[in-house]
């Protein structure tokens, strides 16, 4: 283990953090406006937005991030003189907008099935309860449908935040330098892969624990009649309490 | 768009962009068995009483799962080598210089990164199994083995498949990150030629529709293999 180099390299990982987040949270923000969008189009009557949507997201999922990446950075290149006519080159050739592009629209799809599967976990009984107490349209959305469907698709949004977070490496393919590509740098450099692998590792360990605490502390602020009976950490490592599931599955018994 | 450059033979990148589709499959399939081998191990680990293996097997799902696969590529390219030197040197005296076939090298990044996530999938199928039945295995008399194979193993089998589904098209498109290490697949083909014919669109919308074919016809095969599998189940 090569202390002095551990030494050297920490700050400058570290000081790449703030891309790496930069990255993951504006896809995110932009991914989730856009999915709506698709689980909308998705859920609707309309055959034919029906199967824009369905193919969309087929589509994404079924292809790897790299190959929508480079089809988005090296490949509008092929189209340079079009792109530029159109006024839209000063965007493509800028690998900061191609990254956040490509993770926008990828997360969008697996976003847009996450809310999807929300929305239609709302049992039909609540929805005509709702209508015969009179709701309908944006009230029985927002006082219903909403509500119940966030509750149901948080654990599973949870898990494609770090996903994404993972993802914001693949950037350092196009030349952008968050934490996965400054690692590469210095491996490539100084060909110690083991101490640059501990220090960027335990970096998206960090964040994704963050990430992970954050979720629950939602879920748990959401729905905390599941979790007034959860002990508390310590009591838990002393053994012999139970958690919330077995607590629920015990009053339903 | 030149759609003469993804002609066959010496003229044209089609045969190549196919041998690179050959090779995906080739790396995806090894790693995808290697990530169930591991998979079971850990998830019996983790379902194991004793906390040691219990808490190694905690440990390994929450790192490989947290970590960019990028990241962990780096590590075993340019990491293995020097351990295979190591170890060549110092069990076997062997001095000379060697390296990791990138083929290895590729396989083993992406097993270990499909095994943890084949891991969560088969402990959760272990414990879909009704603890009933196993009860009535034992009341039965079967022994322990028996038990195992004629009880566990079968319907652990058919409520993994649809996870094992989705670790199989995860662990395909990760075999795309593999191109960085210079392994010749689908991406690292497109790469190439599009560096030499000055076309990147034209191969990388190739390599695309590559993958697009490669999961959609895997899909079919699994959904093929969850009907097989769940035709004695008695749907109402």
């Amino acid at each position: 283990m090569d202390w002095d180099l551990i030494e050297e390299s920490w700050p400058v990982l570290v000081a790449a953090i703030p891309d790496t987040v930069a990255l993951a949270t504006s896809s995110l923000a932009l991914g989730f406006v856009l999915a709506i969008g698709i689980a909308v189009l998705r859920l609707s009557e309309n055959r034919i937005a029906w199967a824009f949507a369905y193919g969309y997201v087929y589509i994404f999922r079924s292809t790897p991030l790299l190959v929508q990446l480079f089809l988005i950075y090296y490949g509008s290149g092929q189209f340079r003189p079009f792109f530029e006519d159109m006024g839209l080159w000063v965007f493509l050739r800028e690998p900061w907008f191609c990254a956040i592009l490509a993770l926008t629209l990828n997360t969008a799809a697996y976003t847009s099935e996450i809310i999807r599967g929300g929305i239609q976990s709302v049992p039909w009984g609540q929805l005509e309860a709702a209508r015969a107490c009179g709701m309908s349209g944006s009230l029985l959305f927002r006082r219903i449908v909403f509500p119940i469907a966030i509750r149901q698709a948080l654990p599973g949004y949870g898990n494609e935040i770090i996903l994404m977070v993972k993802a914001t490496s693949l950037a350092s393919t196009i030349t952008l330098l968050e934490v996965t590509g400054e690692a590469k740098k210095i491996i490539a450099a100084t060909w110690s892969p083991v101490e640059v692998f501990i220090i960027a590792g335990a970096i998206y360990l960090t964040i994704n624990f963050i990430v992970t605490r954050a979720v629950l502390w939602t879920e748990i602020k959401l729905s905390p009649q599941l979790y007034r009976d959860r002990p508390s950490w310590f009591a838990r490592l002393k053994g012999g309490v139970q958690g919330p599931v077995q607590a629920i599955n015990d009053q339903v018994h | 768009m030149d759609l003469t450059l993804l002609g066959w033979g010496d003229a044209g990148w089609g045969d190549e962009m196919i041998f690179g589709a050959m090779m995906t499959l080739a790396v995806a399939a090894s790693a995808y068995a290697l990530g169930i081998v591991i998979g079971t191990g850990f998830a019996a680990m983790k379902l194991s009483r004793l906390w040691v293996l219990h808490l190694v097997a905690d440990i390994y799902t929450t790192v490989v799962r947290g970590i960019p696969e990028l990241l962990i590529i780096y590590l075993v390219f340019f990491g293995g080598g020097a351990v295979l030197r190591t170890v060549a040197k110092g069990v076997f005296g062997y001095g000379e210089f060697i390296d990791l076939p990138l083929f290895i090298t590729g396989m083993l990044c992406i097993g270990v990164s499909a095994g943890a996530y084949a891991t969560e999938v088969i402990r959760g199928a272990v414990l879909a199994v009704p603890a009933g039945q196993i009860e009535a295995a034992q009341a039965i008399g079967m022994k322990k083995s028996r038990r195992f194979w004629r009880i566990l193993v079968p319907q652990v089998a058919r409520y993994a498949l649809p996870g094992l589904g989705n670790v199989w098209q995860l662990t395909l498109k990760e075999t795309s990150l593999i191109s960085v290490i210079g392994l010749v697949e689908i991406m690292r083909q497109a790469v190439v030629g599009s560096g030499s014919t000055k076309e990147p669109f034209t191969f990388y919308i190739t390599a695309f529709v590559l993958y697009l074919g490669l999961a959609s016809i895997s899909n079919r095969g699994f959904l093929r293999a969850e009907s097989w599998a769940n035709r004695g189940v008695r749907t109402s």
